[in-house]
């Protein structure tokens, strides 16, 4: 393993480990996708067909509100006992970090989804089995990029005093793309389409996630200065 | 005194787009009068198009270099770059409700204009939460440079979901079809909207440098 991918490694490592002992991120998310089910089923109301029909929306919805708390959060722990110097002082290129992070927040989001899903399964009666390799090559192309953005504009709002305010404001617009692509390609798998026929939709979202990290990686480093 | 030739020349360009769009193109057959709203809206779209190209512009540019000038042209010409964009859903909402029936429709073009809108809406509003110049810089340059890299990517996402708005005409791959005297009185407002934008944004980067002379 090079030096570069150790040290992303670690990143993920000593965020995993915190996470694990405080839980702080995950219990508040997995309670508040449990919110969001029933914010989705009072907006709707009963019916089954509503509910069907707006389902790749509802999901990404779901995703995106849960990456808009997650993802803001990613820095804020490096604020305290003057861990962001730590960071900033940590030797190599900085992009292994942002890398790190973003590996972090994807495993969250993955958790958080995975969660998301059961719900809808047993709280709906839908059944995702047979559609779920295809579903989860979608979650984990849009979930990437929305990862990379959120991580890296994250870091930017980390600082700032409005940051709950500014953070969606910045994010949402940015990640239009991602919403568009994720959800009709959703769709498409929900319907039990083959995966060609979202081949577009999945192009587009792989094309979005390499642009989306690339900016991540080469900017990174004058974020991090703080 | 090369900024104010440059307002001057922008202002004459601007009497010139407006009589030429209103003395000199025909009136057209099928919409009448309103399609003269076309000599704002097309020029407008493309003007803020360049003025988010110099966003990019600068904010590469000052991560690179570390120079408070490229921070400065970055910020001139996001502002007129988000008042062009809001120029063109305002008159192309105008010229929409009598020739499709609606003020606003949720088509591709008409969509990701709105995006970009939001995103440099975005942009000028970081900017404004950060009072130390060079992590404002650091922050709007990254926000810029993400937000240019994306118009392609929202254009393609936006187009594949919702496909009203006619294809563009001028910018297209086909030999444009427009008429001569349309076309003409199409590029002389275009010429002066980016005279205009120039002069915008040269004085604004004046301004900017006289206030961060003044914060010391």
């Amino acid at each position: 393993m090079s030096a570069y991918m150790r040290r992303a490694w670690i990143v993920v490592w000593k965020d995993v480990l915190s996470e694990r002992r405080s839980k702080e991120s995950l219990n508040a998310l997995v309670f508040f996708s449990i919110l969001l089910l029933f914010v989705f089923q009072f907006a709707l109301g009963p019916e089954r067909a509503r509910v069907e029909a707006a389902l790749p929306g509802l999901l990404w919805l779901g995703f995106i509100l849960a990456g808009l708390l997650a993802f803001g959060r990613t820095f804020l722990v490096e604020r305290e006992n003057d861990c962001w110097e730590g960071l900033v002082l940590s030797p190599g290129d900085k992009s292994a970090i942002y890398l790190g992070k973003l590996a972090g927040n994807v495993l969250l989001m993955a958790v958080v989804e995975a969660v998301l899903l059961v719900l809808f399964a047993v709280f709906f009666g839908l059944d995702f089995t047979g559609v779920l390799p295809a579903l989860c090559l979608v979650l984990a192309l849009g979930t990437l990029g929305l990862a990379a953005v959120g991580t890296l504009f994250g870091a930017i709002t980390a600082q700032l005093r409005a940051r709950e305010l500014l953070f969606p404001v910045l994010l949402l617009p940015a990640v239009v793309p991602i919403l568009l692509g994720a959800v009709s390609a959703t769709q498409s798998v929900i319907l039990g389409q083959p995966l060609a026929e979202a081949a577009a939709w999945l192009k587009l979202l792989a094309a979005a996630d390499l642009i989306y990290l690339v900016v991540g990686v080469l900017t990174f480093e004058f974020v991090l200065e703080g | 005194m090369a900024v104010r030739t440059l307002g001057w020349l922008a202002v004459l360009a601007l009497v010139a787009g407006v009589a030429t769009a209103f003395g000199y193109a025909p009136r057209e057959v099928v919409q009448g009068n309103v399609q003269r709203i076309m000599y704002l809206h097309v020029p407008a779209v493309l003007t803020a198009y360049l003025a988010f190209g110099l966003v990019f512009l600068g904010s590469v540019g000052y991560l690179l270099t570390r120079r408070p000038g490229w921070d400065r042209l970055a910020l001139a010409a996001a502002e007129p770059g988000v008042i062009f964009t809001g120029i063109t859903i305002a008159s192309g909402s105008i010229w929409g409700k009598p020739t499709w029936g609606t003020w606003w429709t949720w088509d591709a073009r008409l969509t990701s204009t709105a995006v970009l809108f939001l995103v440099y809406v975005g942009y000028l509003l970081l900017r404004g939460m950060i009072d130390e110049p060079d992590r404002r810089a650091r922050a709007a340059a990254v926000v810029g440079i993400l937000g240019t890299a994306n118009i392609p990517i929202v254009h393609f996402s936006v187009k594949w979901w919702r496909a009203l708005h006619q294809p563009a005409t001028i910018l297209g791959p086909e030999p444009s079809p427009i008429a001569a005297p349309i076309a003409l009185t199409l590029v002389v407002n275009w010429l002066a909207f980016t005279l205009l934008l120039l002069y915008l944004v040269a004085k604004r980067t004046e301004i900017a440098r006289l206030e961060d002379l003044h914060a010391g």
